[in-house]
């Protein structure tokens, strides 16, 4: 028993390998059926439901020893759930790990995709704590299947609608549904809706996996993912007034940063590999000192 | 001047220091052994190995002092372990009728074969607070009876035999496994019952209580409750029977429900289902409450309250679920708030822009 509780002792990422052969299953539905939402025998994880566990097993499952893992959290390296998950695989995988987003064959990513445009061969993860978009216009699982298999989407579209008709806005700004290959309306995780164009036509594998929910699902490389809107309601992203204090990068997404309680306030990219890169090529942002090109 | 926010590894490592240090105590007071846990702790460990899922006292034990007496952080540490573990198989059904009995009641009769056993019972203390057991008082050893005793029958079988319960036939199938197979509704009662083994003993005691109090009525009787050791079997090909693997201990509650009948079928008793790991009767009665009505569609009655819809119930009774998910929202959120934050600013812009449209009209009248 001793021995068993020791990180050695377990396989390699942790899954024994009929664990990860039956997520590996299910992995290669949810990509033959784009957005589809597979349902699989979910395991429980040594972290809390809610926290990962998801994206924990569909990155154990398809790690390799020669894998370099980049694992993100609000965009940052350095975020506590961040270091935590990249320890646990560091522990149990032994694989190289990395904060540069051009270096990492796979990212598992909690509610942001990285700023650098994925390339051919990466595998980005999302950790979905709810994968069903219809979840919130329908509690029960029976009729969101049912809804789904008869593509019966008018409930999302007058959701939206009533949105605009009471805010003059669609009123949702992250876990925006987005409809893939024409077919599934699908939960991009709570990644900000800024991030919702970059799953489109993307040349990365993506990978959605709900741990306490038993679901996972995927967009192949190059697949279609169109955001719900109207035609007079055209899909818009979030856009900031400043570039970044720290980089002077624009047209990335922003953490505002409270300095103090008289109303400071200062914007800096919540992608960090992507603020750090930029600060290393020279560029630098208004609070430190010189002005973006 | 802003600092970004680095040292998430050291800020996390001086946290598990602490934690470990806290969880430690004064270091003048003796650590608590496993044994003293188990020993004198025992209806923790129950609970810990009933909800893990695990039925092994010592590493129930580990988990508790592990996590500080936190019963469902031990459930959680308990079940990221035996996640781990293969499945070599599953086993033959225990016999509860065989059961070496410990305690054994029946609120429907007086007395029955077997007999009433009250056993180990908190059900006739008068709660008052023992300053003794603040230090090591003797304890006489308790009375046990030896030697061959007349069989226990079981409710269902004394009341079966008159026909006047539903009879409930086991398959001899391989058995459905919440473990292998994603939750897919309608469950299966195996699955339903599976998952309500492992369901949080709190949550399944409201649900329970709803039921008596109206949220779906079903006048229940508690037929039979029984703790005690049944042998575990698995049926070995190689052999050609089933051997003993070991033994648990368990309780078994059969709650007796109000009856049905049909064109068909004469009127007859219908039945809840409880069964747990160790001795946990709150937990086996809560159970059998809920197994009973969650069979309103089978048994043909109206879908009216919380406790009979599967799908509520069943997608909330684990607590290792339940919890991660409450306690996730203490994870940063703030590129989604940042995200709000924004909209809400438009808004609010757009709405003052409105108003002061209104107000330079009026001026304008």
């Amino acid at each position: 028993m001793t021995a068993r509780t020791q990180a050695s002792s377990y396989n390699f990422a942790y899954l024994d390998e009929q664990t990860k052969r039956m997520i590996r299953r299910a992995i290669l539905k949810a990509i033959a059926i784009p957005g589809y939402q597979v349902p699989f025998a979910s395991r429980e994880m040594p972290m809390p439901y809610g926290w990962g566990t998801g994206g924990v097993q569909v990155t154990a499952a398809i790690l390799g020893p020669d894998d370099v893992l980049k694992v993100i959290d609000q965009g940052a390296d350095d975020t506590t759930n961040a270091v935590s998950i990249r320890k646990f695989f560091e522990r149990v995988a032994d694989v190289e790990t990395t904060t540069r987003t051009v270096d990492a064959t796979i990212i598992q990513t909690r509610h942001r995709i990285p700023e650098t445009p994925l390339r051919e061969g990466q595998v980005l993860v999302y950790q979905v704590p709810i994968p069903e978009p219809l979840r919130f216009l329908e509690p029960r699982e029976t009729e969101t299947r049912k809804m789904h298999a008869l593509e019966e989407y008018g409930l999302m579209h007058v959701k939206l609608y009533e949105d605009i008709a009471r805010n003059g806005h669609i009123a949702t700004t992250y876990a925006y549904p987005v409809k893939v290959e024409g077919r599934y309306v699908m939960d991009p995780s709570p990644t900000p809706k800024f991030d919702n164009p970059k799953m489109h036509m993307s040349e990365a594998l993506q990978l959605f996996g709900a741990g306490r929910e038993k679901r996972i699902y995927a967009l192949p490389p190059h697949t279609e993912v169109v955001s719900l809107d109207f035609e007079d309601h055209p899909f818009e992203v979030q856009r900031f007034d400043k570039p970044c204090a720290l980089c002077g990068g624009g047209q990335v997404y922003l953490d505002e940063v409270v300095l103090d309680d008289r109303g400071g306030r200062m914007f800096v990219c919540s992608d960090t590999d992507h603020c750090e890169s930029r600060r290393a090529e020279g560029l630098r942002g208004e609070l430190l000192g010189e002005v973006a090109q | 001047m802003y600092v970004s926010v680095k040292g998430g590894e050291a800020a996390i490592d001086n946290a598990h220091r602490l934690l470990a240090d806290r969880r430690r105590g004064d270091r003048s007071v003796p650590a608590l052994t496993l044994d003293q846990i188990a020993e004198q702790l025992v209806l923790g460990v129950d609970r810990v190995m009933s909800e893990g899922s695990l039925y092994d006292r010592r590493l129930a034990a580990l988990a508790i002092k592990q996590a500080r007496g936190d019963l469902i952080e031990a459930i959680f540490l308990v079940r990221a372990y035996r996640t781990t573990l293969p499945r070599f198989g599953f086993a033959e059904p225990v016999d509860t009728g065989a059961m070496l009995v410990e305690r054994r009641i029946s609120a429907c009769y007086k007395d029955l074969p077997g007999g009433q056993l009250l056993g180990p019972t908190f059900d006739y203390t008068h709660r008052l607070l023992d300053e003794a057991l603040d230090g090591d008082p003797e304890v006489e050893p308790g009375e046990t009876r030896e030697g061959a005793t007349e069989p226990v029958s079981r409710i269902a079988d004394i009341l079966g035999g008159e026909g006047l319960i539903e009879e409930e036939i086991s398959g001899n199938d391989e058995p459905d496994d919440i473990n292998q197979t994603p939750l897919e509704f309608p469950l299966s009662r195996a699955m339903r019952l599976q998952s309500l083994a492992r369901g949080d003993e709190g949550f399944l005691l409201a649900l329970g209580y709803s039921t008596q109090r109206g949220y779906a009525r079903s006048h229940p009787f508690a037929g039979e409750i029984r703790i005690g050791e049944v042998e575990v079997e698995v049926f070995m090909p190689e052999l050609g029977f089933a051997v003993p693997v070991g033994r648990v201990q368990l309780t078994e509650c059969q709650m007796v429900n109000q009856f049905k009948g049909s064109a068909k079928v004469p009127p007859q008793f219908t039945r809840g289902y409880g069964l747990v790991f160790g001795q946990s009767e709150r937990k086996a009665m809560a159970m059998a409450l809920c197994d009973r009505a969650l069979r309103a569609g089978e048994l043909g009655e109206d879908i009216v309250a919380p406790a009979q819809d599967q799908e509520f119930v069943i997608s909330h009774c684990d607590n290792v679920q339940a919890t991660g998910f409450v306690e996730h929202l203490k994870l940063p959120h703030h590129v989604d708030f940042q995200a709000e934050l924004g909209l809400v600013r438009t808004m609010r812009t757009q709405f003052e822009q409105a108003e002061s449209a209104m107000e330079n009209k009026e001026a304008a009248e």
